[in-house]
């Protein structure tokens, strides 16, 4: 039986492994007069090493607490589940080719019922079978470039999935889709923004917020709604796709450098801050909700831009901090700092004198707003107006993330300060907006 | 009709008792058990997607319902439900209150705890649960009750939270409200051991009894729900879901049994009519030309929303369609509820009951015609969109080869006259895998020892106990116990010093009739119950004015017992007030009262109480108006 699997550590494993039984199979453990018989269940790693898990005929699992005086029997090899996926649907001809590209989470996964693991199923053929409508939205080619947690994911796997993207818009596809744990995705889809220049097509990432294995999951409606947008979107921008509400019934399509998750569960985490979403997906139909895109052009030459420099940092700003931190990040060679600052874009008078000796070694130092919404302005009080005398760079409405994104990847076209300081201020991905309206506001 | 002799016919019961807990919070969030009333404060709206079994294969009635494209809308409140129902949170940890309770339960019908409890998914894709699964775990194993002489083995008792409650029905969209939803439930089933109605209503009582004491169910229609599972041989396994009163669990066992026994009496006359099942085919003609002039109101809505009109014929079906099952439910009722569950219909026409519903005689023969029905045949027409058309008589066909071979098996859900309708098919193994977002609960012997040491008095010992303690009979002290309200009994006694018979039938008899004369008796909150008893203790109120205040309470929800004294006119009369009555009545009767002397009492008397009628306990009247007379001159 192998370890990692079983999650067993300790006196519990050991007497599974004295009593020659392997998971899957049917036991029978007896103790002090009870008896318990059922298929052996791996345990979860985070449980104690008391218990036994089996599946009791009827379904459920328990767990059987062992001590000296329990006996566990083999008294069968239990039935392996033998998966009958529905049929394949028909594909529909002529229809527009899609990349599905998967960095990890669970877009499409089925349980393995003897063990309640979740396997991922990520063929295109998988695929089809689990997401029917997808066959009728485009002809999918799917592959697995890595199978992380979003939270594990680095700038260095940006690069990575930069270069896949580049690679299937070479072979002509009319648009790719990216599947992404949901915790990152909103960095991940900033750095392609800057990494992919020149799109000639789409390029979608979508993530679900309930697991695919459940029958509620917003995995299948997200993906087809990446899809349909992948294959027929008059933009060639890259963009996120995600629940709209809590409904079932519309999927948002968000700028990539302006798009955040702002709900740690519900569907609709994910908005469009200080902008518009940029279209809809309804009906299987996608409706611009904008004029202001990057028209779909096959004749663009995708330009790849993919190198990133990890030597930035962001600092938020706190009643209290201690101004050493800034100093320490200058001292480890750090490069550029973004601060996210109270406000319009302040921070505490304690730390002008860090940021000024930051400024002097050449660390671009960027302000941005702890408020998520609205734009710095640091013109306002004497608090922003010093910071900009000791050189600090104003970032106007940018998402904090987005900035700290954005500044790896200047760092990783140039060393010339200046360049650095004209690409941090120029609006390459549209992650300035000109005009904050008042959409989505009450305003009565 | 003669006596049914249940051993002989293979009967097989087994229950399945579901009972809410009046716990603090739901079972995993914060929110209180409570529902709500009127408009929903947020509605959304999704889509259940079938996932593969244990099996790997994929629920064939999920997967329909998938195709059809049905979508489900929720209805919430802020009051009654948070992100967690709306599956837009995980769940919280198991609630404790809930599981000590169930362990309470559990002890007291000698079920043996596990030592570690694993809460799973059990896959529900109908809509009634927002996540597409109902959260649900056991708690012990191998337990048992006692009913008379019979030891009724119980297999395990859950923990369970309840599902959304279906508000509605309409175009494809089903309609549900998520307050219910994550009520913790007790599920306790017993092993289909039970070989007569009458035992399976005795064995609903007895864990009913057992669960009640725990102290912390709810009570109202609704939180107590059971599933029964029937067999006669020669039959077939039916489930029978959501029997709400304890009382008719019998009959629905006895109308199951008359069904099948009927069912089976079909088969055979079918096969003596020699109906093959290969004669019956999927057919379908569209017939929408018989009836372009028709009166039938039915028919001529469907056709102006450019529907067709679509019929089958079922070969030597005729006056087959309808033979009566049970009073109410035919053949033809059975097909009907199959058409409108595959076909999303609103029912079906069949040639027995023709002609009927303003479909004419030339109609059917014109429909025969079409269909090229001969005497002995049957028609089945249906008038709603062609695919809708097409499901439903696919249905229908299928019904009727089963017929042939006897009784289906299948999910049945019940109705409240005792008879039953049809579900669902039976879903096949249980679909369940673990909730990986719920960590394990052990459970400690010392937890165990603790719940031990307190177990509440059974329900012998009780019956006991209210014969001794409070004079009670043997009937009225076990009425008190199958109560909802039984649990009160003892502190409305202690607290207001009314008299134990007087308690012991105003929580049983009275609440029973009211209850029957449609007085909605939830709605009556058990604070106020017993405010209204220390009013009737302390004198303020007559026992007589028990039962208008309590209907009062129960139409005039969030209002007090204050205000409902001063609405029934029934303010207390102080003693002086009641002197200076008596005084008034005795002067304005004074002939009476000087012919008759003490004589003149109870004529007297009823013209006090006419005008005092449940302001004032009789008893202390009598004593004044019996000392003004004496006093007299
Ligand atoms: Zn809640």
């Amino acid at each position: 039986m192998s370890k990692e699997f079983s999650g067993y550590r300790g006196e519990v494993l050991e007497a599974i492994r004295k009593a020659e039984v392997e998971i899957g199979n049917l036991i029978q453990i007896s103790r002090d007069g009870e008896s318990y018989e059922g298929i052996l269940i791996p345990r979860s790693e985070y449980g104690d090493q008391k218990h036994i898990v089996i599946k009791l005929k009827n379904g459920y699992n328990i767990g059987v607490r062992i001590t000296k005086n329990t006996k566990i029997r083999k008294i069968g090899k239990g039935a392996k589940p033998a998966f009958a996926p529905p049929p394949r649907p028909k594909q529909r001809e002529n229809l527009p080719k899609v990349t599905i590209l998967s960095t990890g989470g669970t877009i499409a996964s089925r349980v393995d019922y003897r063990t309640g693991g979740v396997r991922p199923a990520l063929t295109a053929s998988d695929l089809y079978s689990v997401v029917p409508e997808l066959a009728e939205v485009a002809v999918i080619d799917a592959q697995i470039l890595f199978s992380l947690f979003s939270e594990n994911i680095t700038p260095k796997h940006w690069a990575e999935v930069a270069k896949a993207v580049a690679e299937q818009i070479s072979k002509g596809v009319e648009g790719v889709v990216i599947a992404h744990g949901t915790d990152t995705l909103g960095y991940t889809a900033a750095a392609l923004s800057f990494a992919l220049q020149n799109l000639p097509v789409p390029v979608i990432l979508v993530g679900s917020q309930r697991s695919a294995d459940r029958p509620s999951s917003d995995a299948a409606t997200n993906l087809i709604g990446a899809v349909t947008a992948a294959a027929y979107a008059p933009f060639a921008e890259v963009a996120v796709a995600m629940h709209e509400t809590p409904s079932d019934t519309a999927i948002a399509i968000h700028r990539g450098t302006k798009v955040r998750k702002c709900h740690t569960s519900r569907r609709d985490a994910f908005k469009s801050v200080n902008t518009t979403s940029i279209a809809r997906v309804q009906d299987q139909k996608l409706i611009m909700l904008t004029d202001d895109y990057r028209k779909r052009n096959s004749a663009s030459k995708l330009v790849l831009k993919p190198k990133f420099d990890e030597k930035v940092a962001l600092i938020k700003f706190y009643p209290g901090i201690k101004p050493q931190l800034i100093d320490w990040y200058v001292e480890q060679g750090f490069k550029g700092l973004v601060i996210e600052g109270t406000g319009l874009g302040h921070v505490g008078r304690d730390c002008f004198e860090p940021i000024r000796k930051a400024v002097e070694h050449d660390v671009l130092v960027a302000v941005t707003s702890q408020c998520i919404w609205g734009r710095v302005n640091m013109n306002v009080y004497d608090s922003g107006r010093d910071l900009l005398n000791l050189g600090a760079i104003p970032l106007e409405d940018i998402l904090p993330e987005t900035a700290l994104v954005k500044l790896m990847w200047v760092q990783g076209q140039t060393h010339n300060l200046e360049e650095a300081k004209r690409l941090l201020i120029a609006n390459i991905a549209g992650e300035f907006s000109p005009r904050t309206l008042a959409e989505g506001t009450e305003l009565i | 009709m003669a006596e049914i002799d249940y051993g002989k016919l293979g009967l097989k019961v087994g229950l399945e008792i579901h009972q809410q807990l009046d716990t603090s919070t739901k079972l995993f969030c914060n929110c209180k058990p409570q529902l709500f009333k009127g408009e929903p404060e947020i509605t959304f709206l999704r889509r259940l997607r079938p996932t593969q079994s244990e099996l790997g294969q994929v629920d064939p009635a999920a997967y329909f319902e998938f195709q059809k494209g049905v979508k489900i809308l929720y209805e919430s409140s802020n009051m009654a439900a948070c992100l967690v129902e709306m599956d837009e949170e995980p769940p919280h940890a198991l609630n404790m209150e809930a599981v000590e309770t169930a362990l309470t339960a559990a002890l007291m019908m000698n079920s043996k705890p596990v030592d570690e409890i694993h809460v799973m998914r059990k896959t529900v894709i109908d809509g009634s649960n927002t996540t597409g699964f109902q959260r649900t775990c056991v708690i012990a194993l191998n337990g048992e009750v006692k009913v008379g002489e019979k030891t009724i083995p119980i297999q395990h008792l859950s923990l369970e939270e309840d599902a959304a409650r279906k508000t509605g029905e309409e175009d494809n969209k089903a309609r549900y409200r998520i307050d219910r939803l994550g009520i913790p439930l007790i599920e306790v089933a017993t092993a289909p051991v039970i070989t007569s109605p009458k035992e399976a209503e005795v064995a609903a009582y007895t864990i009913g009894r057992i669960l009640r004491a725990t102290g912390r169910v709810m009570r109202g229609l609704g939180t107590i729900r059971q599933d029964v599972n029937i067999s006669i041989s020669g039959g077939a396994l039916i489930e029978i879901k959501g029997v709400q009163e304890l009382e008719t669990v019998n009959l629905v066992v006895e109308n199951e049994v008359q069904r099948q026994l009927n069912l089976i009496e079909i088969c055979e006359e079918l096969k003596k009519k020699g109906v093959k099942e290969e004669e019956l085919q999927e057919q379908f003609l569209e017939v929408t030309n018989v009836f372009r002039e028709t009166k039938c109101k039915v028919i001529r809505k469907a056709l102006e929303k450019k529907n067709v009109v679509m019929a089958v014929k079922l070969p030597k079906f005729r006056d087959v369609l309808k033979r009566e099952l049970l009073p109410n439910l035919r053949l033809g009722t059975e097909m009907a509820d199959r058409a409108r569950f595959w076909g999303k219909v609103g029912g079906i026409f069949h040639t027995d009951e023709m002609p009927a519903y303003g479909v004419t005689e030339e109609e059917v023969n014109l429909l025969r015609k079409a269909v090229d029905a001969e005497e002995s045949d049957a028609a089945v027409f249906v008038a709603d969109s062609h695919e809708n058309c097409r499901d439903a008589l696919v249905a229908v066909v299928e019904r009727a080869r089963e017929a042939i071979c006897g009784v289906p098996e299948e999910t049945r859900a019940a109705n409240p006259d005792g008879t039953s309708r049809y579900m669902r098919p039976r879903p096949g193994a249980a679909r369940m895998y673990p909730e990986t977002d719920i960590p394990p609960v052990q459970v400690s012997e010392e937890l165990i020892a603790r719940i031990c040491s307190c177990l509440p008095e059974s329900s012998e010992k009780k019956l006991e106990r209210l014969m001794r303690e409070f004079k009670l009979n043997l009937k009225l002290a076990g009425q008190v116990i199958d109560s909802e309200y039984g649990g009160l009994f003892d502190v409305l006694v202690r607290e207001s010093g009314v008299s134990p018979t007087v308690v012991a039938a105003f929580l049983t008899e009275t609440l029973k009739s009211l209850k029957r004369e449609g007085v909605d008796v939830d709605a009556v909150r058990e604070l106020q119950i017993r405010d209204v008893f220390r009013r009737v203790g302390s004198g303020e109120l007559s026992k007589e004015a028990l039962a208008d205040v309590f209907v009062w309470l129960s139409r005039n929800e969030g209002k007090g017992v204050d205000e409902a004294v001063e609405s029934l006119g029934l303010k207390a009369v102080s003693d002086g007030e009641l002197r200076t009555l008596i005084d008034r009545v005795v002067a304005e009767n004074s002939r009476l009262v000087e012919e008759k002397g003490e004589g003149s009492f109870g004529p007297l008397m009823g013209i006090v109480m006419r005008d005092l009628r449940g302001k004032v306990d009789a008893g202390k009247v009598s004593r004044l108006l019996k000392e003004r007379l004496s006093k007299r001159g």
